[in-house]
Formats: structure tokens, sequence, C-alpha cells
């Protein structure tokens, strides 16, 4: 359906209607002007004029019935206009049914919705993401960058998933359209090549989808970041010639994470309270042991799994429904919910269980049976859907691999964090201890609770006052944006993790590293101190204060007597 | 043969013909120009108009365009004949006359706009 097509729609559909009231007026009209009247005294009159009959027939025909009759009228008069009476009111009842058809219609309720999706997108005058796909994952990418204050615009293929959207509580409102995102007219009406689109997420479960947005966004907009979520590599391989590197595959990232927490425990749990939910309390459990792991399901996720547990030099023991040719390890046929299966798989002997079937009722079975078999498993369960969440919670398993959450932090962090993946890759070549004595140290100065993490960069939307001290040749350093607007003295609950210039990255920049304009500087604190660190990128003043000790006056007396003074100051 | 395109020239042609019977005749005698003829033309006409109605194509803007037109030049011409008659009093002189027959000539004109789009777009999708 092309959007804006909604006035062709009413216009095509109402020339029955219209011809017929046409029709019926002109031979209401036609018969009054030739039906002779009658005066007072019974004598023949003229027939009416046009005027006077064209007059009686739209009071008439409208069930107004005016009632101002100049003269009674013939008997003539009266039979011609109890048939105007009939047909008149059958046509006007005919034309205003289609009507209300019509705006019950499905196609014409699509029209009239895409046309003011496109307007609304087209009006749009600030930076916003292009989110295709608004289930589970979709909703709460959408939900965080609401809370971030950035805007989007939704498409979704399913209209209930965008119904339930409209009742959330959201700052801003989103714009959503109900149509294929596969379809270049409706990536197009939601604002692909926009001026304000600054980027494209495909979130949706079809891979076919996300790799149509993959092509769209390379061939319509070239440069545009596009994160996508895939689930067979063989797609992720055809995304990638479109140049889409930013995929993001459930599975295999959990499955890396899950061999992560065994080689290096510490580096996993800086990764985890670093892309936690800020305020969170992550719960102290033990890091997954070496030794023998089961894995019921052999779908996907038992794939890359199998394929990272291999690599760490675990022995394997899968549970499948259907036989499986598994050179190299155990492989049991079953659900995983019977004990002797779980038996036969040597549960008595294993250290991990990984419930990684495709059903919640199934692995939450597998996890129960298998703790009472052995309670002192490691339990890893695969949670499909987010409204289980309290029953997965209350197993209290020692890991939960959700797909809708990993998709949403990774989207997210990619989004407005892309340094953070980065820190992350050089803290796994800097090894475990490293990472292990900065957590204690982070910790110890944030406090256990999970932290914001956000990156500034220096430029003038973001960072007005840096830019332009810079600009007058002072040296605006790091620590300046690390100490507190009010005291100088006092740190803020803040540090710098990462600083990116001219695609060059440092770990740890030194607090005394000078800042240059185009710098990526990726943070970790409190909120309170990233909202004070904000103050003094954009206020002048706050920053002078910062660097200098001393406050800065306002601009007309900074330009007639101190700005050289003060700008000599800060150079020397 | 289209039925639907049948309908479509026919009222097309006939609003054309009935426009152009009412205005042929000298411009100032009233007896040349008959009250009916001009309000067959107009129904003929607004028929013609809805029948235009929901083409999104170039030529069918046209189309509709000319007659909208020829509808309002038409319902002008018979609001002045009515106002001469019924509000004013004056009547069918040779003035009033005049004007609602150069009313209906106008609409003559772009009925034949209309009937030239007609003919240009049949020869064109000749098969």
């Amino acid at each position: 359906m092309h959007p804006g097509s909604a006035f062709f729609i009413i216009l095509r559909r109402m020339r029955a209607p219209l011809i017929l009231l046409i029709a019926v007026y002109a031979v209401s009209i036609l018969g009054m002007t030739l039906i002779p009247g009658v005066d007072a005294q019974g004598r023949p009159t003229a027939p009416m004029s046009f005027l006077h009959a064209f007059y009686f027939v739209s009071y008439t025909a409208t069930t107004i019935g005016f009632g101002e009759i100049p003269q009674a009228f013939s008997e003539g008069q009266r039979m011609w206009a109890t048939a105007i009476i009939y047909a008149t009111v059958i046509v006007w009842t005919y034309a205003i049914l289609t009507i209300l058809a019509l705006f019950s219609d499905r196609a014409f309720q699509q029209a009239l919705s895409g046309g003011r999706f496109k307007r609304r997108v087209e009006r749009l005058s600030e930076p916003f993401y292009v989110l295709c796909g608004c289930g589970e994952t979709g909703g709460r990418v959408l939900a965080a960058l609401d809370r971030m204050g950035a805007r989007a615009v939704a498409l979704d293929i399913d209209e209930n998933r965008l119904a339930e959207l409209e009742l959330e509580d959201f700052r801003s409102e989103t714009p959503a359209l109900c149509g294929d995102a596969s379809q270049t007219q409706n990536l197009l009406a939601a604002g692909l090549q926009h001026r304000f689109c600054r980027g494209i997420l495909g979130l949706t479960n079809d891979d076919q989808a996300n790799l149509a947005i993959a092509a769209h966004a390379r061939l319509l907009r070239p440069q545009l970041p596009v994160i996508l979520r895939v689930e067979h590599d063989a797609i992720a391989q055809r995304m990638a010639a479109f140049g889409a590197t930013q995929t993001i595959n459930p599975f295999a990232t959990f499955a890396r994470l899950l061999a992560l927490a065994i080689h290096a425990p510490a580096l996993y749990r800086l990764y985890d309270w670093l892309t936690g939910t800020p305020g969170a309390i992550l719960a102290a459990t033990r890091d997954p042991p070496r030794g023998r792991w089961i894995v019921c399901g052999y779908g996907r996720f038992g794939h890359a799994l199998v394929a990272e547990l291999l690599r760490e030099g675990m022995e394997i023991a899968l549970i499948d429904q259907h036989p499986l040719e598994a050179p190299g390890f155990t492989a049991v046929v079953g659900s995983g919910v019977e004990p002797d299966v779980l038996a036969a798989a040597g549960v008595k002997q294993a250290d991990g269980l990984i419930a990684a079937t495709d059903d919640d009722l199934t692995n939450l079975s597998i996890a129960v049976v298998a703790r009472e078999l052995n309670p002192g498993l490691f339990i890893v369960l695969r949670q499909n859907q987010q409204s289980r969440a309290e029953l997965f919670a209350a197993l209290q398993p020692e890991m939960i691999m959700a797909p809708a959450e990993i998709i949403a932090h990774a989207a997210l962090a990619r989004l407005t964090t892309p340094l953070l993946p980065v820190f992350l890759h050089a803290a796994e070549e800097r090894g475990d201890d490293w990472a292990w004595a900065l957590l204690a140290r982070l910790r110890l100065e944030l406090g256990s609770a999970v932290p914001h993490v956000w990156q500034l960069s220096i430029d003038a939307n973001a960072a007005t006052a840096v830019v332009s001290l810079i600009a007058e040749g002072c040296d605006v350093t790091l620590s300046a944006l690390l100490h507190d607007p009010s005291d100088r003295s006092e740190r803020l609950a803040c540090t710098a993790l990462a600083l990116r210039r001219d695609e060059v990255d440092a770990v740890l920049p030194e607090a005394n590293a000078t800042l240059s304009v185009g710098d990526q500087i990726l943070f970790v604190g409190s909120a309170a101190a990233r909202a004070k660190q904000e103050l003094a990128a954009r206020n002048r003043n706050v920053l002078h204060y910062l660097l200098t000790g001393r406050e800065e006056t306002g601009w007309l007396w900074r330009t007639f007597t101190a700005s050289k003074e003060t700008v000599q100051q800060l150079r020397e | 043969m289209n039925f639907e395109k049948v309908v479509f020239g026919f009222f097309i042609v006939f609003a054309a013909t009935l426009n152009f019977g009412f205005f042929v005749g000298d411009i100032d005698r009233p007896e040349l120009h008959h009250v009916y003829e001009l309000f067959a033309a107009i129904i003929v006409n607004l028929i013609a108009t809805v029948l235009k109605f929901g083409d999104r194509t170039q030529i069918g803007a046209i189309h509709l365009a000319t007659s909208l037109v020829a509808d309002l030049q038409l319902i002008a011409a018979a609001s002045v004949w009515a106002f001469a008659v019924h509000v004013t009093g004056e009547g069918m002189t040779p003035a009033v006359t005049a004007s609602v027959v150069s009313l209906s000539g106008g609409a003559l004109l772009a009925n034949i706009v209309s009937l030239a789009i007609l003919i240009a777009e049949t020869v064109m999708m000749r098969r």
C-alpha cells in the first residue's frame, strides 16, 4: 500500500454513490420543474422554477424538512415529492454507509496511518534511529533509547506489538508503522534517507528481513551505522558482504561469554559489571568450573556452545531429541527431562549443565531434575521468553541466557558507547590479573552496584565549552572532566576507561592527557557524576573554574577586559 | 471492448455536446438558450467529474481538472440565471443572457480540452 493514497481510495470508492446521488437529484429537480402547481383558488399555475425545485429537493433530500412552503402543492407535486423523499433518503444513506464502511476498511486504515507515519517522519528535526522489529528485543531497545532522550522510528510487521508500544509510557512519541521491514518503501517511509537518520537497527526475528535491511542500508544510504540481529552464520556472511559488520548473534555472543567466564573469570565479571543494567547489584555467583559439561539441545545455541567449550578443552556430553553423529563426545537421545537420560549422560559426575533447548518449560524441568540428581551442578539456562523471567530467577541457576536481553544490550552498547567493546577487547588482551585489579579498584571507587557507562565526544554539540577553550589555545586536560564543578579539589565518582583519537585507542588514559577536538572518551561512573561532567563540558565558566580555580565572568566582561590575560594564563 | 471505457467516453462526449447545444445560437437572445439544456449539461458534467475521481495518473489529473473547470463555469452560469430571474427580478435581458452563455462557452472550452485528452489517450493506448 502506497502511503498517502488514502485520498484516492476515498475518491475511487465514492464514485458509485456520488453518481447515484447526482442522478436522483437531477430526476427529482427535473420532475419538480415539469409538474404544474396550484394556487389558493385551485387554479393551475406554472411549475416550479429550477431555483425553487433545487431548493425544495435540497432540504427534502437531507431530511432537514425546512418546511417553508410558499403555497400548497398540487396533487401532482405531492405525488412527486413523496417519490423524492424515499429516493433521496435511500441514496444519502447509501453514500454515508459507503463512507463509514471505508473508514473501517483495513486497507484504507493502513493507507491512512501510512500517510500519517510518513509525514511525521519527514517532520522529524532531530537525530533519530530506525528500529525494525519491536518484539521483546526491540521493545527493550526502544525503552532504553527513550530513557536516554534519543528519538526513534519503529517498524514492525505485527500490529499487536505496535499497539503494545503505544501503551508504554514513553517520554517522546515514536512514529510507528505496521509493515514489512524488508520492503523498500517501508524503509524509505521510516526515514532511511532522512538527513537526521543516525542509524538503523534490524532486530526482527527473521534473518532474511535483517539481511534485506543490510542490503537497503548499504545501497541506499552507505556509511549509515547498521546493527543487525542474526542467528545463522551463513546469513551473517551475506550481511558482511553488504558491509554490515555490526551483527549480533545472541547464541555465539553468549557462548563466547561462557568461554570467557571459564578461562578468565575476572574479565567476565568486569564485562558483566560494565554491561549490566545501571543500579543493579550483581549476584555473587561462582565461576563456571572446568571439567565435564552436559549440553541439552543441540540446535544453533548448542552448536555455538559446544564449539566454545571444546576450545576450552572441556569434556562434553550431548542430549538431544534426535540421534547425533557426534564423534568425540557422548551423545544421548532424549529431551533431558528423563532422569535416566541425564544419568546416561553422566549427570552425577558432571560439573556443569546447560539447558539449551528452545522450549522454556523443558529447560526449567531439565534444571529441576538435574539439580536433584546432582546439587553441585553449575546450571546455565536458556530463557526464550521474557515473560518467564520470574520463573527462571526463582530457580536460581548460575547463569541465564536470554537472547532478547543479550541482543538489546549489545545493540545499545554499539549505538551509545561504541568504545566499550573496544575497551573490553583491549582488556582481554591484557589478561585476567589486570582485569581483576581494575575491577577491584573501580568497585572501591564507585561502589559495587552496576555503574553508568557513557561516551563523551569532544565536538561542538556535546562539549561546547571544551571546544571553544581549545579553539582559544588553552590546554584542556582530561582531569578537568573528572573533578567536581562545585569544588575542584573533589574528584567526581567516575573514571575514564578509554580514549579514541584519530582511530587510535588508549586504554585507561592518564588524567593529565590533553584533549583535542574529535576525541571520544569512554567513562564509567555514577549518574550524578555524569550530569556534573556534562555541565562542565558544556558550560564555559564552569570549565574555566575547573581548569584554573577561578570563576570566569560573563562574555561582555571577558571580551572587554580579561580575555587575553586569561588565555595567556592558561597557555602558560 | 471495455464497458467502463464506454461509459467514461460516453459521459465526457455527452457533457461536451450538451454544453455545445446550450452555447450555440446568438449570445444575447434568451429564446435560443433553453434552461433545460443548461440543466442537462450541468448534471452530465457532474457525473463525468465523478467518473474521473480516483485516477492517480498525470492524464487522470488533467482530466479531473478540466471537468472541475467546466462544472464551475456551468454552475456559475446557472447561478447568474437564477439571480437575475429570482433575486433582482430583471429577467433574461440580452445582457444577462450574454453573460450566462459566455460562462457556458468557457465550460465548453474546458470540455473540448477534456475531449482532446480523451482522444489523445485513446490514440496513444491503441493496440
